[in-house]
């Protein structure tokens, strides 16, 4: 009897051995699930970011993965809907055995996953959404950002703005009716009211997302005559809204500011006008113009094109900046815990303090798990060397002065934001060179 | 200042009306024939889009004359009705008719789900604009309101010829004729001759390229992407709920009806715009179940 007793105990012990020892090994791979819209309207950000993918963690591997482990990706389409994308996002945790996820391009989709990732314990890098509320009101372990959040991509544009034209007096808004375009209204209204408390909102329209026509919003436009027009659509939104409006002279006499229409720029050749302001949602472009000579850089836009016959856009900078904090995380850790392959929580400390790149400026990852991504902006000019247009007196808004500190929430930060911002000396200008 | 919104807000509304009831005029058309509620529709609008998109960039690229440009959206939208359209009916449309309601539209909703992926795989995701047309023709100020005469003449006379075009068909020809008749009662225009078949066959192809059309006609105006169906397909049927299913005439009013609504929602509350035709909809069927034109039926056993 007492024998065996002792098998048993010792069969329990020598499992449970087992199991510690397994932890501390070195698997023979890493699998990484990751999020990002294959289908619906969205996946002209899904493919470009799947490209990417795709290409770096070929590369990756080929220069021998982490610390000798190859990367293993398993995509998951986001457009699939919340509920099927939760299930997806748990089977390949729990039955593919992925270590770390990178979810999500939509912020409905983080919103959803973010809690899971914490019960599931798994390492969750949100690489391409940008809510700045899923890390203001809760504090998670295992979800990150890699770049910016809402606040610091809408303030920045609002500095931009008021650099470029300070003197305007009116301003109309044509946001897609969902979480970002209400957001990013919500928060570039609030900065606006502190900054240039003096500026008229004459409309305020919010077209359905995936609206088809923009007609009666332009007509509408063309008898209020605001001096700028902000619209944060984007993909076929905002082609479309772009193209009604140029047909019909619209963007004529009005300034457009276009925070997210990098990523519209080769598709809108010839049909977008000169003297429009565009963002990069990061500093994100192909002609960034402290990287654009990058040996890394250029080898990345000559793979893509070769892969998708155009350029990057920013959602295939997000992966890369995604990827980046992924390898630079585990290569940390490991570091910390002396040459050994650490836990997913001893992942999470590392890039809690990460200093990592993709293609633009270096990011800082903080400890409210919030990476801190410079954000670029430009003015639309022709160029003989692209059929499409290119940017012009460009400028590179560091994220520390746009980005409220740990632990406070944006809206109320940005209450308190003063005009000294425009004064800064961190704001760097660039006009467009070969 | 009120007079010349209410102008502006009617132009609108009558070039947006215009898209819409061509679309709504193939999907009640079908269903007064067939019984059938075809979501696939959906993708005949895309497709006839997608194809003359296609068209016009061919026309642009070999330097082909730009006049060609308005014509060959008309001819992809014929393309894709005998093309798609005709295939549909024959393999699995006429096969289905004498089926429970509930799975006709669960089979076209297959279908509808099947051509969305098909055209991803010929088209890709990526956005397509193709609007030289539209560049061509110009434009024309009203009250200080810069509009394309595409959408400003093109699309309503467009609307309008289908429309006349279809009621010329229907009461004036023999083929047109068969069809009301085939409309009214299936079995007995059977036993008086008609060819129902063949009358179901033309009536698909007929509706499958007037939303072809809606679809090649919108295609100068708006980006191509995958999705773009849906969205059509739903607004299309709360016109012909609204109308009364099968209303040809009666989905002209609504359709006129829907879209200038909307467009004084965008000039006085735009937040209610999306929700507008809806409202609509459900204010009539409130009213009227059998919708607005439609004389209410004995139910036939």
């Amino acid at each position: 009897m007492k024998r065996k007793v002792f098998v048993i105990v010792a069969v329990v012990l020598c499992s449970l051995m087992a199991t510690l020892g397994y932890g501390q090994q070195k698997p023979s791979e890493l699998k990484v699930g990751i999020t990002t819209f294959v289908s619906g309207p969205a996946s002209v950000f899904g493919l470009p970011g799947k490209a990417a993918a795709e290409i770096l963690i070929d590369d990756m591997n080929r220069q021998g993965g982490i610390n000798g482990v190859k990367i293993i990706p398993i995509f998951i389409d986001e457009g699939v809907g919340g509920d099927k994308l939760l299930s997806e996002y748990r089977r390949v945790v729990q039955e593919q055995g992925a270590k770390v996820m990178l979810a999500s391009i939509s912020s409905g989709s983080c919103n959803i996953v973010a809690p899971v990732a914490e019960d599931l314990k798994v390492l969750n890098i949100m690489w391409d959404c940008s809510t700045e509320k899923i890390l203001e009101s809760h504090r998670y372990k295992y979800v990150f950002r890699s770049g910016a959040n809402a606040t610091t991509e809408m303030i920045a544009t609002l500095i931009y703005v008021l650099k470029m034209k300070p003197d305007f007096k009116t301003i109309a808004v044509v946001n897609m009716d969902y979480a970002w375009g209400r957001d990013s209204w919500e928060l570039f209204n609030a900065g606006l009211k502190v900054l240039k408390p003096d500026v008229k909102v004459l409309a305020e329209l919010f077209p359905k997302f995936g609206a088809t026509d923009f007609s009666t919003e332009i007509s509408r436009l063309q008898a209020l005559k605001p001096d700028v027009i902000l619209s944060t659509s984007w993909g076929g939104d905002l082609d479309t809204f772009i193209r009604q409006a140029s047909q019909r002279g619209l963007m004529r006499n009005t300034l457009f500011v276009l925070p997210l229409a990098e990523s519209s720029l080769e598709r809108l050749g010839a049909a977008l006008p000169e003297g429009v302001i565009i963002g990069g949602i990061g500093d994100h472009y192909f002609l960034h113009p402290e990287t654009k000579n990058d040996p890394a850089h250029k080898a990345f836009i000559q793979k893509f094109r070769a892969k998708t016959g155009s350029y990057p856009i920013y959602p295939s900078y997000h992966m890369a900046q995604a990827l980046a904090a992924l390898k630079g995380a585990y290569e940390q850790a490991i570091k910390n815990n002396n040459g050994k392959w650490p836990t997913t929580e001893q992942v999470a400390d590392a890039m809690r303090s990460l200093t990592y790149k993709g293609f633009g400026r270096t990011l800082h990852m903080r400890q409210d798990d919030q990476g801190l991504e410079a954000q670029l902006f430009g003015i639309t000019k022709s160029v003989p060397e692209y059929p499409f247009k290119v940017l012009d007196q460009m400028m590179i808004v560091p994220a520390e002065l746009v980005t409220p500190p740990v632990g406070e929430q944006s809206l109320d930060w940005v209450k308190k934001i003063t005009p000294a911002m425009l004064n800064s000396n961190q704001l760097k200008t660039y006009q467009y060179t070969k | 200042m009120n007079l010349n919104l209410c102008l502006t807000a009617i132009c609108d509304g009558v070039s947006s009306a215009a898209l819409l009831y061509l679309t709504a005029l193939g999907l009640t058309l079908i269903f007064g024939v067939m019984r059938i509620l075809n979501v696939a529709h959906g993708s005949l609008y895309a497709f006839g889009g997608y194809l003359a998109a296609t068209f016009g960039i061919v026309i642009a690229q070999r330097g082909l004359p730009p006049a060609l440009a308005l014509p060959a959206l008309v001819v992809a939208a014929i393309i894709v009705g005998v093309l798609v359209g005709g295939t549909l009916e024959v393999t699995l449309l006429r096969r289905i008719l004498d089926k429970d309601p509930i799975l006709q539209l669960i089979i076209t909703f297959a279908v509808f789900m099947i051509l969305e992926d098909v055209q991803r795989l010929i088209w890709g995701s990526q956005p397509y604009f193709v609007s030289d047309v539209v560049n061509q023709l110009g434009m024309t100020t009203v009250l200080g309101i810069t509009y394309t005469n595409y959408q400003l003449f093109v699309l309503p006379v467009m609307a309008l010829v289908a429309f006349l075009g279809i009621q010329y068909f229907l009461k004036r020809t023999r083929l047109g004729r068969e069809i009301t008749a085939v409309t009214h009662h299936r079995e007995v225009a059977t036993a008086l001759g008609v060819n129902a078949k063949h009358v179901s066959l033309l009536t698909f192809i007929i509706g499958a390229s007037l939303g072809a059309l809606g679809g090649a006609l919108a295609s100068p105006t708006t980006s191509l992407v995958p999705g773009i169906g849906a969205d059509v397909l739903v607004l299309s049927f709360a016109v012909i709920a609204t109308a009364g299913l099968g209303q040809l005439a009666g989905s002209a009013v609504t359709a006129l009806v829907i879209g200038i609504a909307r467009a004084f929602a965008v000039y006085l509350m735009p937040e209610i715009e999306v929700l507008v035709p809806y409202l609509i909809m459900v204010l009539v069927l409130l009213v009227r179940p059998q919708g607005l034109f439609a004389a209410a039926e004995v139910r036939r056993v």
